[in-house]
Parts: C-alpha cells; sequence; structure tokens
C-alpha cells in the first residue's frame, strides 16, 4: 500500500490474494485458496450457523428460530406474490441467493480490521456477482423454454402490438432481456465497490487529518469520523436493501418465464 | 491536452451522473412516500414495485461510477 507517501489507496482492498496453495492447477488455471474464497467459506459458515441454529422446529418458536423464519417467511411471501403458487418451487434458490448476499454483504462491513484481519467484500467482485446473475438468467431462461418451447418468445411481444411495431419491438424487448444479467450482477458489485471506496476515502481522511496535526484534527478528522459512522449505517442499509432487489428482481424474472406476462 | 488531465476531466464529468441519479432515487421514494400517506392502507402492497423502481433509477447512476472508476483505473 502507498501509505509511506500519506496516500490511502481505497482500491486496495478489493486485491484477490492467494493465501494458500499458490501451485495447484487445474487444467493450467491457478485454483489457489485466496482471501475471496475464505469469505465466501466465512459467508457460508456464517448462513449455515444461523439456519442450522434455528431449525429446530419447535412448536412455539424460540427467539432464534422465530428471527429464521422472519427470513424464510419474507422470501416465500415475496414469491408467492410475485409468482404465484408456481414459485414455490423456486422459493429455496431464491432464498440461498438473498441469503449468501446478505451475508456476503455484512461480512464484508465486519469490523474485524481492529483485529489486524483484512474483511473482504465477495460481492464487490464482477466475477462473484456475474455468475450468481447468470446462475438465475439460466434457470430464466431454461424454466421458460421448458415450460413453453417456443412460445417463450411472445415474451418479446407484448399483447397488442400492433402488426407493424412487431419487428421493432421485439428488437427492443429482446435487448432488455439480454441485458438483464449484466445489470443484475453490476448493480449489487458496483453497489458494494462505490460504498466501500467511499468508506475508505474517509478513513484516509481520518488518519491523514491526525497525521497533520492538531488543527486539521478538529476541522478534517472529527467531522471525516462521524460522518463514516453515517456511512456505515447507511451501508449497512445498501447490503440488504441490495440483498433484496437481487431477489426481488430474480423472482420478477422467473414470474417473466413461468406466467409469459 | 494531456491525456491525464483529460481522463481525471472525463471522470468528474461522469461524477455528474451519479447526481442525477440521486435525484431519481429521490423522486421514487418522494412520490411513494407522498402517495402512501394519501392511502396508507395500500402502502405496503406496492413495496415490491418501490424497490424495483428504486433498483432501475439507482442502476442508471452506477453505471455513471462505473464509467468515473473504468476512466480512473483502468484506461
Amino acid at each position: 500500500m502507498a501509505a509511506e507517501s500519506g496516500k490511502i489507496d481505497p482500491m486496495h482492498q478489493f486485491l484477490i490474494e492467494p493465501l494458500f496453495g499458490q501451485n495447484w492447477a487445474i487444467a493450467g488455471h491457478n485454483v489457489a485458496f485466496t482471501n475471496s474464497a475464505l469469505w465466501m467459506v466465512v459467508t457460508l459458515a456464517a448462513m449455515l450457523l444461523f439456519m442450522v441454529g434455528g431449525m429446530k422446529r419447535e412448536l412455539v418458536p424460540g427467539r432464534w428460530q422465530a428471527a429464521v423464519e422472519s427470513f424464510t417467511g419474507f422470501i416465500s411471501g415475496m414469491m408467492a406474490t410475485n409468482i404465484g403458487p408456481e414459485g414455490k418451487k423456486f422459493t429455496p434458490y431464491v432464498f440461498s441467493l438473498f441469503m449468501f448476499i446478505l451475508i456476503g454483504n455484512i461480512m464484508g462491513m465486519m469490523p474485524v480490521g481492529i483485529v489486524g484481519v483484512h474483511p473482504f467484500t465477495v460481492t464487490s467482485h464482477l466475477t462473484v456477482t456475474g455468475v450468481l446473475a447468470v446462475i438465475s438468467f439460466a434457470i430464466v431462461l431454461v424454466v421458460g423454454f421448458w415450460r413453453h418451447g417456443f412460445h417463450f418468445f411472445s415474451l418479446f411481444v407484448p399483447h397488442g402490438t400492433p402488426g407493424y411495431m412487431v419487428p421493432l419491438i421485439f428488437l427492443i424487448e429482446l435487448f432488455s432481456f439480454l441485458i438483464r444479467p449484466f445489470s443484475l450482477g453490476l448493480r449489487l458489485f458496483v453497489a458494494m465497490t462505490a460504498g466501500h471506496i467511499l468508506m475508505k476515502v474517509l478513513a484516509g481522511f481520518v488518519i491523514n487529518g491526525i497525521n497533520a496535526g492538531a488543527l486539521t484534527v478538529a476541522i478534517v478528522s472529527i467531522p471525516s469520523f462521524i460522518l463514516m459512522i453515517g456511512i456505515t449505517l447507511l451501508e449497512l442499509l445498501v447490503c440488504a436493501i441490495q440483498a433484496y432487489v437481487f431477489a426481488l428482481l430474480t423472482s420478477l424474472y422467473l414470474n417473466d418465464a413461468i406466467n409469459l406476462h | 491536452m494531456d491525456a491525464e488531465a483529460a481522463k481525471l476531466i472525463g471522470a468528474g464529468l461522469a461524477a455528474i451522473g451519479v447526481g442525477m441519479a440521486a435525484l431519481g432515487v429521490g423522486n421514487v421514494f418522494g412520490s411513494f412516500l407522498e402517495s402512501a400517506l394519501r392511502n396508507p392502507a395500500a402502502a405496503d402492497g406496492q413495496q415490491g414495485r418501490l424497490f424495483i423502481g428504486f433498483a432501475a433509477a439507482e442502476l442508471l447512476g452506477l453505471l455513471a461510477f462505473v464509467v468515473a472508476m473504468i476512466l480512473l483505473f483502468v484506461a
């Protein structure tokens, strides 16, 4: 890091570093265990802990079970309103997607830096969010063609389109359909990246202000630090909203594939 | 003009788009709140649509941010 020059590099936090297995390879590609993989495992472990702790199936739910049930009820309610009874089959997928993104986002915000561990947000990389978006899109395509065959293409021509407008509308709708995996993955990735860059830039203000003397501590560091507390709360909100938006849009796209408008 | 200077100016101009998206997101939530206060009973049923509108408005701002980041760090 360029800390010696007094300039804090806000992009350094997104660097993927191999932790062990530097010379593992599959078909010539390096598959070292990176910090990204480590934090995915941490996310998965936290999710497992949360779910297993609340799946005791007691008749009168305790606090933990009530927390888990509020999450599952939230997602199954969302599937029921957006897709209808057919959406029940896809609830497990959308629920795991939602929980993985939510916990992955929140894990990146964890203040483990004070014990010397660098938190890493797995969802701040387009490779991760892009793969999640492509999985969602692939499920939409498979379900759409499986259920409706080539009738699926009627999705691109809304009811009541005048005949001479059909080619143009078809192109526009096809384009907006094909852009979906990009917009889905990009939204989550950029929202997380932007938030973390903002946090690091503000943290840089605090540190450089402290280094520069007592006056800058008063006029730069302390206001920046107060702003950082607010931004941290906003980021936690964004973590939840982005996970929700990802799950919501996946359910809407599934609705298109299942019910064809 | 120096190419590096042009990149920095371009990134700054791209940041205008982020502010425009702020207007859009504010408009989405503002309109929702305005009509939710008129008919609070119907508000809860429209929350999904609220977040779809929010996501669509926000995406364009995020794209402007991506352009700025590409100009600063990639190009």
